[in-house]
């Protein structure tokens, strides 16, 4: 065999070759190593971000809402666990198939699914498809897990209301929050899927009773099984709130309504406090916190009756007669009257060209201020407007709280309208007429308030002059440390009227129900005053016609105003019925009835609404430290 | 005729070193199978296997160390007949796996004769060059490559592409080792490429869809991150998200939540490099060079031509498997499916690589010999 070797020269080919190989393997030692330093030193902390959402799947905790309730701690606004559907994008394969699955299994629209899928948001985030599952679709989802990975179904609080339509106003309702709301600064910590209040108390303490969602991070492999929990940030119960009304007042007010449009407000004149607040039609806030199709919303939304309006504090009607109320502090304040002053009544009362009918075709013959309150002459009104004009008219409105907010803890409250030159020109781009203010002396033409603000002007008047604003929230309990914290009654302002004015109107007030235009409010159980109103809807003809004979749409709005009793008024009430005609004969009953329902009630009212709070808050910390 | 060393009984520094190196990277692959199957609910877990098929693997390496290659070489023939009559009994009988038919089962265990066959073809091939001077193309190339042919063939069938792959580098390394004049070379590139069509058919023809794909992902490894190129990325998330020191042990989220799958076979370098970061999975790279460069001395050190060839043969093939494991995990290769020698999990690797390396001490050894 030959001599093999390092000095042979195949052996020195050898050599030469195995410096090749040497080089070579040098080569891409060195391309391997700069292969890993790229993967873990340059581009290392992005591949550690692809490992954790390998292995995180974030879970938001929903907060419960907070509860609320009533003045006697009366449940309104309740939270029942319920399952929730969600799809952690993450783990689908395939939307499209997934989208055609979720219909088909929950008889779901497939639009309506994609939509809820392919919403804007974090991708690390689980998307809420649907809430309120039945437990029979809790358990065919759950069933189905394995052939649709990224379904979770998680057990959430869903608000509930036992008592349905009863203060549905007041209350509102909640829903999702929507991407336009997601975009202001108020919703910045909340996600798609989120619930919000829409509506009432839920909207305006909202950032109180929403609580702060939690989060949960799972730890899942590969095939999108949960191995164990990584964080849990639990989420943080909403704050309960303790409104001012009580609900079988509350009740009484919606049932005195019946299937009427209209609202009747009821406020403690002593402090603000909202006891009742009625608007008729109304809806069961459960149904509205639920997801509804486009077409449910609709046939809500575009219901002629209008029965998501809240007309206490967002319907706008003239006031008609209840308006002289506060003429006639304006025309004592001011001189144009004097409690003596005498103007003859014959029925009409002709400016220029036009005579301005009183209500009562014969006239009242000779009033005074007291007897044109009580019988609601027109024709001293006239008079007493002409006379101190349209400006002085609104400087005054404007003191008893008329064409501005009453800042009543409400979302999207009206202001009605306070007419003046400066606003004609400027709503309507006309110069004032003088015969306005002749319409407007007995509160029509471009006069238009709120039930609530005839509440508070009425209330104000109880309350010598000095207007509360209305609280609707009495207390907040923050549910993690239990501290409760009471809402202040706010003063808001004081009537600038000589201190003898104000006695005047109210004995005059109670003089309307002793004897003139309310005679129907009159109670054996405690004494009242208050004041008429009918509204007219529309100009009518010059003849009168039996109101039996008018459509209903054009009949007049009634309205009554009043306080009890009358020495020292606790409550102030005003109701509206929408098209009920006379304010005497439709109105002031239902005034009548709710007072007397309150006197009936005394006893919880006599102790202040702070005690029976305190006295229940014990119980109530205990439910919800859960 | 042949000589015995003169001190084959002695063991130098090299051997210590050349051992201490093996003996690392089984650590380091033991540590990384225990890691990510040390939950395993099984009486004898993957790691527990491992070291059994090391300690036979060890018993391989003595036997090899011990005996003398120029004795082994001469079985080369009838044990190059016998891999290509079990390559053939396991594409009828053999058990399959994830749509590849490449084990024998035996018992409790498996066999895989593609894994022997690597190392019977090294030596089949030494032994054909080395038995007389072989010139002219016909007996340079041709012969050789039909020697080679059939094997590659049943080894293709199973299907196997990384222990192909394997083979053709083998054989294509010792073509290269024993010299070809440039006519012979430029005849044969010439014949390939004429014949690269009908090959080419043939391989992609034979190829299985996954083989395919692995090899379109490489392509464009990003592409559908949850079809095809999923294991490319979950291994380049592995060892990237190692980042400087690692994750630790039992901390490699993407090989413990099974992300990373085959986290025990092919893509134990992922799981070190998961758990033991950049300076882990570089230091083990080093090992790796560094018995990689003492088998090159070996090579050097070759007192003939058979010694000189084997021991060229056992180091290319390794250093093919370690280069192209390494590189498919850190996605710098396809994924072919190759193991990572001394490290991935398996009874047949671990043991032939072992026998291999034992097999390159005894040709160090037997370097002072004369004739």
């Amino acid at each position: 065999m030959a001599r093999f070797g390092p000095h042979s020269s195949e052996g020195e080919a050898l050599q030469h070759r195995l410096v090749i190989l040497r080089v070579g393997l040098l080569l891409v030692v060195v391309l391997l190593g700069v292969r890993l330093w790229y993967l873990q030193i340059r581009e290392g902390p992005y591949y550690r971000d692809l490992s954790e959402n390998n292995r995180i799947r974030s879970v938001i905790l929903e907060p419960a809402r907070g509860l609320i309730y009533d003045r006697n701690g009366v449940l309104l606004a309740n939270t029942i666990p319920s399952f929730t559907l969600y799809v952690s994008l993450e783990d689908v394969k395939d939307r499209n198939v997934l989208i055609d699955q979720l219909a088909n299994l929950l008889k779901l629209d497939p639009v309506f699914v994609r939509k809820k899928i392919m919403a804007k948001g974090s991708k690390q985030l689980p998307r809420k498809v649907k809430d309120r599952l039945s437990l029979r679709e809790a358990t065919l989802i759950e069933s189905h897990r394995l052939d649709m990975p990224g379904l979770m179904v998680q057990v959430e609080s869903q608000r509930d209301y036992p008592s349905g339509v009863t203060a549905a106003h007041l209350l509102g309702y909640v829903g999702e929050v929507s991407p336009e709301q997601l975009e202001r600064p108020e919703f910045s910590d909340l996600h798609q899927g989120s619930i919000v209040g829409q509506y009432g108390v839920e909207r305006f303490f909202d950032r109180f009773v929403r609580g702060q969602a939690g989060r949960k991070s799972i730890e899942v492999d590969a095939v999108g099984h949960a191995r164990r929990t990584v964080v849990v940030e639990p989420p943080r119960a909403g704050d309960n709130l303790y409104l001012t009304i009580d609900v079988r007042l509350q009740k009484v007010a919606e049932r005195l309504l019946g299937d009427e449009a209209g609202a009747i407000v009821a406020l403690d004149p002593r402090t603000g406090d909202v006891l009742a607040m009625a608007s008729r039609p109304g809806f069961d806030p459960n149904i509205l916190s639920r997801e509804l199709t486009p077409s449910q919303w609709a046939e809500i939304a575009q219901n002629p009756s209008h029965p998501l309006s809240n007309r206490a504090s967002q319907g706008q009607y003239p006031p008609g007669s209840v308006f002289k109320v506060m003429m006639a502090a304006a025309g004592l304040e001011t001189n144009t009257v004097t409690p003596t002053t005498t103007i003859h009544c014959n029925g009409g009362y002709q400016f220029g060209r036009r005579l301005y009918h009183d209500w009562k075709a014969g006239g009242h013959g000779s009033v005074d201020l007291r007897r044109a309150l009580v019988q609601s002459c027109d024709v001293y009104f006239y008079t007493v407007g002409q006379r101190m004009g349209i400006e002085t008219m609104a400087s005054f409105a404007h003191q008893f709280g008329l064409g501005e907010e009453t800042e009543i803890d409400l979302p999207s409250e009206r202001i009605g309208i306070v007419p003046s030159a400066a606003w004609k020109l400027k709503a309507k781009n006309e110069s004032w007429l003088p015969g306005e203010t002749i319409s407007a002396s007995i509160g029509q033409g471009y006069v238009t308030v709120t039930p609530l603000q005839m509440a508070s002007l009425i209330g104000t008047v109880a309350n010598d002059g000095v207007t509360f604003r209305p609280r609707l929230v009495q207390a907040v309990m923050n549910r993690v440390t239990g501290e409760l914290q009471q809402r202040p009654t706010v003063p808001k302002r004081t009537l600038q009227l000589r201190p003898e004015i104000l006695p005047l109107i109210k004995e005059a007030l109670a003089g309307v129900v002793k004897e003139g235009t309310a005679t129907r409010a009159k109670s054996a159980l405690i004494s009242i005053a208050g004041k008429t109103g009918t509204a007219q809807t529309t100009a009518l003809g010059k003849e009168k016609r039996a109101e039996k004979d008018i459509p209903k749409k054009f009949r007049d709005h009634a309205w009554f105003v009043a306080f009890a009793p009358v020495d020292a008024p606790t409550i102030a009430v005003a109701v509206l019925g929408e098209h009920m005609g006379h304010g005497g004969s439709a109105a002031a009953p239902l005034a009548k009835e709710l007072i007397e329902t309150y006197v009936k009630l005394m006893p919880s009212f006599s102790a202040s609404a702070t005690n029976s709070l305190v006295a229940q808050d014990g119980n109530v910390g205990g439910q919800s430290a859960r | 005729m042949i000589g015995r060393t003169t001190n084959s009984a002695s063991v130098d520094t090299f051997d210590l070193r050349f051992i201490g190196l093996i003996v690392a990277i089984l650590g380091a692959g033991v540590l990384s199978i225990y890691s990510v199957t040390y939950d395993q609910n099984a009486a004898f877990p993957f790691y527990a296997k491992q070291v059994v098929w090391i300690l036979l693997g060890a018993v391989a390496f003595l036997a090899m160390w011990l005996s003398d290659y120029h004795q082994i070489a001469r079985l080369a023939y009838p044990a190059y007949a016998i891999i290509l009559v079990l390559l053939t009994v396991v594409l009828v009988e053999g058990k399959s796996s994830r749509g590849a038919q490449r084990w024998i089962p035996m018992g409790p265990f498996a066999f895989q004769p593609s894994e022997f066959a690597k190392l019977v073809l090294i030596l089949t091939l030494a032994h054909y060059y080395s038995k007389a001077p072989r010139v002219g193309w016909l007996q340079r190339v041709v012969w050789p490559g039909l020697l080679v042919l059939p094997g590659l063939i049943l080894i293709l069938k199973q299907p196997d592409l990384g222990s192909g792959l394997s083979f053709l580098v083998v054989y294509v390394v010792m073509l290269l080792m024993v010299g070809t004049r440039p006519k012979a070379l430029s005849m044969a590139l010439v014949f390939a490429l004429m014949l690269f069509p009908f090959a080419w058919e043939a391989m992609w023809g034979s190829l299985h869809d996954y083989q395919r794909q692995r090899i379109m992902t490489f392509v464009d490894s990003t592409y559908d991150t949850s079809g095809k190129g999923y294991h490319a990325l979950q291994s380049r998330i592995a060892i990237g998200s190692g980042e400087l020191t690692g994750k630790g042990l039992h901390g490699g989220t993407q090989s413990q939540l099974k992300f990373l799958p085959e986290g025990h076979t092919d893509f134990v370098f992922s799981v070190f490099a998961e758990e033991w970061g950049f300076l882990g999975a570089l230091a083990l790279l080093l090992l790796f060079a560094a018995l990689i460069w003492l088998s090159l001395e070996i090579v050097a050190r070759a007192k003939d031509r058979l010694g000189a060839l084997l021991a060229v043969g056992i180091t290319c093939m390794l250093s093919f498997c370690i280069m192209v494991n390494i590189g498919m995990t850190v996605g710098t290769f396809p994924i072919v499916g190759i193991p990572l020698p001394l490290m991935s999990y398996g009874g047949s690797a671990t043991v032939m690589t072992l026998a291999s390396l034992g097999l390159l001490l005894n040709i160090k050894h037997r370097r002072l010999s004369f004739f």
